[in-house]
């Protein structure tokens, strides 16, 4: 087994699944806070099977994605509790 | 075919890595509360996307993509905490409640301490009182 079939066959279904269980809670995520942070956990989630990817295909030039990704789901972050507080209800 | 040492430790830094991150999305479905789950952000989820892209450095072994993945891993690791807090602020002081078997809450009781700061706070204050960062200052 190639480390191309390892990362085909166990880490990226292995990611799937999580991202899976992340939209669940994405889904039933009670208040608007919840959804915030688990768009966090789904955008890095991401990043991490940008990186798998990047080694699968053999092209370094993905992790230029994964860096602009960081540093949008940073921003998202930060803007969407500045919103919160501004609206003031959970 | 066999594999050499490199392939081994990216594929062990891989699974570890992938591990950690099922981890965190187990730990934000079963969580009770939004703090804990804030707290599975930034710590299992951090760890695990690192160690996976320390796997992808592993890989391709060569200066400036090290340093590119130095870089996004510094960054993760600097931003998670700061994002975390900063959401996690504003949720307590909006009122998303805390999981009933809380032990310890510092903060109760504690109003918003960027009314010491001088940000505006919201309009149902006194009308005749004004705030002095709510009064215009003159462009100097």
């Amino acid at each position: 087994m190639t480390i191309e079939q390892y990362l085909h066959i166990v880490i990226l279904p292995i990611l799937a699944l999580s991202a899976v269980l992340i939209l669940i809670r994405f889904a039933i995520g009670p208040s608007f806070s919840d959804r915030v942070v688990t768009l966090e956990l789904l955008i890095t989630t991401g990043l991490g099977a940008i990186a798998v990817f990047s080694v699968y295909s053999n092209v370094p030039t993905y992790l230029d994605v994964a860096m602009i990704v960081a540093f949008i789901s940073f921003l998202a972050t930060v803007a969407f509790s500045h919103y919160i507080e501004k609206r003031k209800r959970p | 075919m066999t594999l050499t040492f490199a392939e081994y430790a990216i594929m062990a830094l891989m699974t570890l890595g992938a591990l950690f991150v099922l981890l965190a999305a187990i730990g934000v479905v079963r969580m009770p509360d939004l703090y804990l789950r804030i707290s599975v952000t930034t710590k299992a989820l951090t760890l695990g996307v690192g160690m996976i892209l320390f796997g992808a450095a592993i890989h391709f072994s060569d200066i400036t993509t090290t340093t590119r993945i130095l870089a996004i891993v510094l960054f993760l690791f600097l931003t998670a905490p700061i994002s975390a807090h900063l959401i996690g602020k504003a949720s307590y002081f909006v009122g998303v409640p805390l999981w009933k078997k809380t032990l310890l809450d510092e903060l109760e009781g504690k109003e918003d301490t960027r009314a010491e700061l001088g940000v505006p706070q919201d309009k149902a204050k006194p009308s005749g009182v004004k705030d002095s960062s709510e009064t215009e200052k003159p462009f100097r």
